[in-house]
């Protein structure tokens, strides 16, 4: 099963269950109160997926290094190098 | 001027074999480093400099391959002459005669390499050399098929990356790994190590081409079975040369994942 599949299936039980649940098809016979609640599930849900992506992206974005230290070494070592290589006979 | 330059090439390659048969014999790995060039005159002489630094002070042994794709700058110029510096069987010049792409590139450098191990890594000083004998040792601690250096965990990271750079790539990351869940935080990063004959498997399957190329490896690596390890790596953008992220490339990057999406 290619991961579209099982994303599309998983989305699919969920669904039918949210139906089931809106139409009252088991026949719990709860309130008005509590349809509304069923009513706006995936509402919820979406918002709650999305604050969780955002707040991810923020706390990736924010322990996201910054290697100047690396740089300086880089920069170190290439000056280091074309001294080298021009002393071993190399032309640029 | 070195005297590896007057030997000649049959001389060069029988003692490239001797030297081989004992490091088979002391059981030593051999590691052979692939480095596709295209206008990189500049930048080619640091980075086989580094390379060799890295690889003397660790003990490894090691060839280096130079795949320049006819690049008009005079990088095969510029090749020949580290050749000569360094000797024919640390540096193999194995050029093609225009630009082919980078999965050719690989599949025409495997060809050519006589180690067991693979590194792939970029020419452009992006990658250091440095963290090869990290990326060996972590290959040797879990006996791993793949070891993939990583951006995006531990002391990894970026240098010359504004935030809207790091938006895009922390973004595309987040996305890539809730729809392929691959188990590697760094999936379009180039700087990596393979067991020769997993990476040849891997060339086979794999036909994306740029930063989705990079991606399917790992993803046909997961259905296939090989274990990946990962080692931070610092990620210093182009000293010399311009980078490129335009919208095209966002574009392009879109469709391979969602390719990829739909069909592994």
């Amino acid at each position: 099963m290619t991961r579209l599949e099982k994303w599309m299936s998983t989305l699919l039980v969920l669904m039918l269950i949210w139906l089931c649940l809106v139409q009252d098809l088991l026949n719990l016979g709860y309130s008005k109160k509590f349809h509304d609640v069923i009513l706006s599930l995936p509402v919820y849900l979406l918002v709650t997926a999305g604050s969780y992506l955002l707040g991810t992206l923020g706390f990736r974005l924010a322990n996201f290094n910054d290697c100047e230290e690396a740089a300086q070494e880089l920069f170190m070592q290439i000056q280091e190098a074309q001294a080298d290589l021009s002393s071993k006979g190399l032309i640029l | 001027m070195a005297s590896h330059s007057d030997i000649p090439n049959r001389a060069g390659s029988q003692r490239r074999r001797a030297k081989e048969a004992e490091a088979e014999a002391a059981g030593a790995e051999k590691y052979s480093v692939l480095l596709p060039t295209y206008n990189e005159r500049e930048n080619l002489p640091l980075i086989v400099w580094l390379l060799v630094k890295s690889f003397e002070e660790s003990g490894n042994n090691c060839e280096i391959i130079v795949i320049d794709d006819g690049s008009p700058d005079g990088t095969q110029e510029v090749a020949k002459q580290l050749e000569k510096i360094y000797g024919s069987d640390k540096i193999l010049l194995r050029p093609r005669a225009k630009k082919l792409g980078l999965g050719t590139a690989y599949i025409h450098g495997i060809q050519h390499a006589t180690g067991n191990f693979i590194i792939i890594m970029d020419a452009d000083l992006s990658h250091h050399p440095k963290f090869i004998p990290e990326f060996i040792r972590k290959q040797k601690e879990g006996n791993f098929d793949i070891v993939c250096g990583t951006r995006y965990r531990g002391n990894g990271g970026v240098y010359g990356w504004d935030l809207k750079r790091k938006i895009i790539s922390r973004g595309a990351n987040l996305f890539t790994q809730i729809l392929l869940r691959p188990g590697v935080s760094d999936l379009t990063g180039s700087f990596r190590l393979y067991r020769k004959e997993v990476l040849q498997k891997l060339m086979e399957k794999c036909v994306s081409k740029g930063y989705v190329f990079q991606m399917e490896m790992i993803v046909r690596a997961r259905q296939l079975n090989f274990t990946i390890g990962e080692v931070p790596i610092s990620f210093v953008d182009r000293v010399y040369g311009e980078s490129k992220l335009g919208g095209n490339e966002i574009v392009s990057f879109l469709k391979g994942l969602l390719t990829l999406f739909a069909t592994t």
